[in-house]
């Protein structure tokens, strides 16, 4: 068991999300950066299902009562463990009855700790992810709560410091256009990939509201409301458009623009308001290519 | 039909009418095609979502899609689900004197058509319903409620809906049914489903 002393600003169980379910208004949840996510499992010795936990900007206090092997990712952060330092990137042990503490994220927004075997939580509907948008899956955690550690591990432990790129301070993300994109002028098209937009302080897991100019729609036309995919770039009247991460909604009413490629949304779950991104247009191809060409 | 691009692993399927996008999601969750792991319905489209790994799969499912053979709509109709309401919501009177209507009449009027579920959103379980009578169309509260109770039946602007779960909101609530539209713990958690014929009826 993990006995949680302090949460943290703002921590959830999450795995690879709920699947088959978005025709009921189920969002699909799960890790925000999926990347960083499947690093952790990974340095552990996880199986890729298994639950890790995601860490918001401030850590939580935990203490391991069992003991294990623990792997921080994601957004840097400095941690300790019985007054060792605990690195990043590498799976590291912690003895049974030691505190881990979690301080604030420096970099990035999102740090994700995996423990061998897996937060065994009941699963519901097939994941043990904290739905931050609905009330489905574990709540957040709180003082006093008690993880369960699982089973989920059978794989070889990583000694040694996985290299993971530095966050990058202003990232470019890779999009392709649509699926409304003819509902906006060509002054509109050229501005989403012409300037750098701001992440605002309202931004969560559902997704990233940007700051910028607004922009503007070829018609004043309602659209019927429709399914909407992770990293959908859906434009509200006011014309600034909101980036939806791994706990958007099934549906929205609003237009989206552009979808931003799957292997550029850890890049997007790791900016932190303020933090200015850029986009670019790339065909359908080469959106799939950086998908499944890049390592973890 | 049109067949949208929805970034690298989405196709949004755009065709005329509420009733063909029923035939279609019938159709696509009876092919079951490979790779593809969401069908997810609106008022006019059905997005197809596949997994990361089996993206390239929808480039053949997208040609073949303009041929697909859709169900009658007979066959792609859900069943009908009776929902029983207490009409006793707190906007009840305000909705009677927006609509000129007595409030027996609101009630009458609501109880009258059969709906469809048009399509699932918002929140799990949460049903978008077509088929409410012109004379109840009201506007939103000018305050939305910090929190609105599970099972609330509310009307805002053409639409009429209940609460799965207890969320924020701004429609105006006429009653409250007992019905359970959301149990994770139930399979399918969701009472409803794109496609369901629904009534209200009096609770008795």
């Amino acid at each position: 068991m993990i006995r949680v002393r302090e949460p943290g600003l703002l921590t959830t169980v999450q795995d690879l999300g709920r699947t088959g379910l978005a025709h009921l208004g189920v969002p699909t949840a799960g890790a925000a950066d999926r990347r960083a996510f499947g690093l952790a499992n990974r340095l552990v010795g996880n199986r890729p299902e298994a639950a890790a936990l995601e860490i918001t900007l401030a850590g939580p206090e935990l203490e391991l009562e069992a003991g294990g092997w623990v792997a921080l990712t994601g957004g840097r952060v400095a941690a300790e463990a019985g007054g060792r330092p605990v690195p990043m990137d590498v799976a590291v042990r912690v003895e049974p009855g030691e505190v881990l503490r979690v301080g604030s994220v420096s970099s990035g927004l999102r740090v994700y700790l995996a423990v061998r075997g897996g937060i065994d939580v009941p699963p519901v509907l097939g994941s043990r992810s904290t739905d931050t948008l609905a009330p489905v899956g574990p709540p957040r955690l709180e003082e006093g709560a008690r993880l369960p550690v699982g089973d989920q591990a059978d794989g070889d432990l990583y000694r040694q410091v996985a290299p993971t790129p530095a966050v990058d301070p202003e990232p470019i993300l890779r999009a392709v256009r649509g699926p409304r994109d003819d509902l906006f002028t060509d002054d509109a098209l050229r501005t989403l990939i012409g300037v750098a937009w701001t992440v605002t302080p309202d931004s969560d897991r559902t997704g990233i509201r940007l700051d910028g100019p607004e922009l503007e729609r070829r018609r004043k036309v309602e659209l019927a409301s429709e399914g909407m995919v992770e990293g959908s770039l859906q434009v509200p009247p006011d014309g600034h458009p909101i980036l939806f991460l791994a706990n958007h909604p099934t549906t929205g009413g609003y237009p989206v623009i552009a979808v931003v490629a799957g292997r550029d949304l850890p890049e997007a779950a790791q900016a932190r308001p303020g933090t200015r991104l850029r986009f670019r247009f790339v065909p359908v191809a080469e959106a799939r290519e950086a998908a499944g060409g890049a390592p973890l | 039909m049109k067949v949208r691009v929805a970034g690298e692993r989405g196709l949004l399927v755009e065709v005329e009418d509420l009733e063909t996008v029923h035939r279609l999601h019938a159709a696509l969750r009876e092919l079951d095609p490979p790779g593809v792991v969401e069908l997810v319905p609106g008022y006019r489209t059905v997005l197809i979502v596949a997994d990361p790994g089996q993206a390239e799969a929808l480039d053949e499912l997208a040609a073949r899609l303009p041929h697909l053979e859709l169900p009658p709509a007979e066959a792609a109709a859900g069943a009908t689900v009776e929902i029983p309401v207490s009409y006793d919501g707190e906007d009840l009177p305000e909705v009677a004197g927006l609509t000129g209507l007595e409030a027996e009449e609101v009630v009458r009027r609501h109880t009258a058509p059969e709906y469809t579920v048009a399509f699932l959103g918002f929140s799990p379980g949460f049903p978008y319903l077509v088929g409410l009578d012109p004379a109840l169309q009201v506007p939103r509260r000018d305050t939305p409620r910090t929190s609105i109770p599970a099972g609330s039946v509310g009307l805002a602007g053409n639409q009429t809906g209940i609460y799965p779960t207890a969320s924020p909101g701004g429609w105006q609530l006429i009653g409250h049914t007992d019905v359970t539209l959301f149990d994770p713990a139930r399979d399918p958690p969701a009472l409803l489903a794109p496609g369901t014929h629904l009534r209200f009826t009096v609770a008795t």
